[in-house]
C-alpha cells in the first residue's frame, strides 16, 4: 500500500524534473519502471529511518506555575519540605555539599533515594531493577541578590533504562512580591534499544505525576512555615488579635508537553 | 526525614535545624557573619559519607550542576 502511494506520487511529478532526478540518481539502471522502483524503495527506506529516529528521541516537559508566596518563604519551604503527606515515594534525604562562595551564592548538593515503582510490563522485562532504589542528585545555587533559586535534579542509577533531568528556577515576582515564579522544565531520555518510546512515555507520565505531588508537598511545607510565622508573631503583639495567614495556593499553572 | 545511613539521621537533624535558622535569619538578610553550623555539618557529613561509601552510591566524580547534554535546543 506505501509502495503503491509513493509510485503513484511519483508518477505525477513534473515530467521534466523527474526524468532528471532519476537519470542523476540511477544512471546505470534501466529505462522508466526500473528506475521508478529504485527510487520508491529509497525513499521507503528513508522515510522509515526517519520514522524509528524520531520515536526514539527523548521527551520533554515544561511549566510555569506563580506561588502565592514571597520569595523567601518558599525558599525556607525547599529546604523544609521533605517528610511530606505527598513525598512517601522519597525514602530519605541528605545534604552532601554545602558552600557560599565569595560572591554569596549558596551552593548546595542534596542526595535523595526514592522508591522505583515500574508499570507491569516493565516488571516483567527488567527484573533485576525492581529491589533496588533511585538515587538522585539534587544540586542548587541561591542567589540572595537576585532573589533566584536555581536547581537541577538528575538520577544517578538505571540510566540505561531511564534518565530524567529537571530544571528548576525559583524566582521572586517582580511586579508582585508577594509571589514566586516556577519555572520548571524535564528531558526523559531511554537507551533501551526497541523500547525507548514506552519507556519515555512512561517516565513523562510518572514525573508529571510526581511533580503534582512536589507542589503540594511544597505548599504545605510553605503552610507549615506561615503558621510558625503567624504563632510568633502572635506571641509577640499579645494585645492584638492573632494576624489570618492566606493559604499558599499555585494560581495560572500552565503546562507545556 | 531519614538519612541515607540509619544511624545518621539525628545528627542530620540536628545540622538541619540550625541550617534552617542560619539560613533565614542570617544569609537571607545579607549577614555574613559566619556559618554557625560547621561543627554538626562535619559531624553529619563524617556519618553520612560512610554510608554513602558502603552502599556504594556513585556520587565520586559527578560535578556541580551534573551533566550539560540535556538541554532541548529553542
Amino acid at each position: 500500500m506505501l509502495f503503491s502511494t509513493f509510485y503513484f506520487m511519483l508518477k505525477i511529478n513534473i515530467k521534466n524534473k523527474y526524468v532528471i532526478l532519476l537519470s542523476l540518481l540511477f544512471p546505470t539502471a534501466p529505462e522508466c519502471i526500473g528506475r521508478e522502483l529504485c527510487v520508491c524503495v529509497c525513499v521507503c527506506v528513508c522515510v522509515c529511518v526517519c520514522v524509528c529516529v524520531c520515536v526514539d528521541m527523548a521527551r520533554y516537559f515544561r511549566s510555569e506555575v506563580d506561588i502565592k508566596s514571597p520569595w523567601h518563604q518558599v525558599l525556607a519551604a525547599f529546604w523544609q519540605r521533605y517528610p511530606n503527606p505527598y513525598s512517601a515515594h522519597v525514602l530519605t534525604e541528605d545534604v552532601l555539599y554545602r558552600e557560599v562562595t565569595p560572591s554569596n551564592h549558596l551552593l548546595s548538593r542534596r542526595l535523595l533515594t526514592k522508591t522505583n515503582r515500574l508499570p507491569g510490563w516493565a516488571e516483567r522485562v527488567f527484573p533485576a531493577h525492581m529491589a533496588r532504589a533511585v538515587y538522585v542528585l539534587e544540586d542548587s545555587i541561591v542567589d540572595p541578590h537576585t532573589h533566584t533559586l536555581t536547581t537541577k535534579t538528575w538520577n544517578l542509577n538505571h540510566n540505561t533504562l531511564m534518565t530524567v533531568v529537571e530544571r528548576c528556577l525559583f524566582e521572586e515576582d517582580r511586579s508582585r512580591p508577594a509571589w514566586t515564579k516556577l519555572k520548571r522544565e524535564a528531558c526523559i531520555s531511554s537507551g533501551v534499544y526497541g523500547l525507548a518510546r514506552p519507556i519515555q512515555e512512561f517516565g513523562l507520565a510518572r514525573f508529571k505525576s510526581n511533580q503534582a505531588r512536589a507542589m503540594k508537598g511544597l505548599e504545605y511545607a510553605l503552610s507549615k512555615i506561615q503558621t510558625e510565622v503567624a504563632a510568633e508573631s502572635s506571641e509577640k503583639h499579645k494585645l492584638l488579635p492573632p494576624q489570618t495567614t492566606p493559604t499558599p495556593t499555585t494560581q495560572n499553572p500552565k503546562q507545556f508537553v | 526525614m531519614n538519612s541515607v545511613g540509619e544511624a545518621c539521621t539525628e545528627l542530620k537533624r540536628e545540622y538541619d535545624q540550625c541550617f534552617n535558622r542560619w539560613f533565614a535569619e542570617k544569609f537571607l538578610k545579607g549577614d555574613r557573619s559566619g556559618d554557625p553550623c560547621t561543627d554538626s555539618f562535619r559531624k553529619y557529613q563524617r556519618c553520612v559519607q560512610k554510608a554513602i561509601r558502603d552502599k556504594d552510591i556513585p556520587i565520586d566524580g559527578v560535578d556541580f550542576m551534573g551533566p550539560s547534554k540535556d538541554k532541548p535546543e529553542s
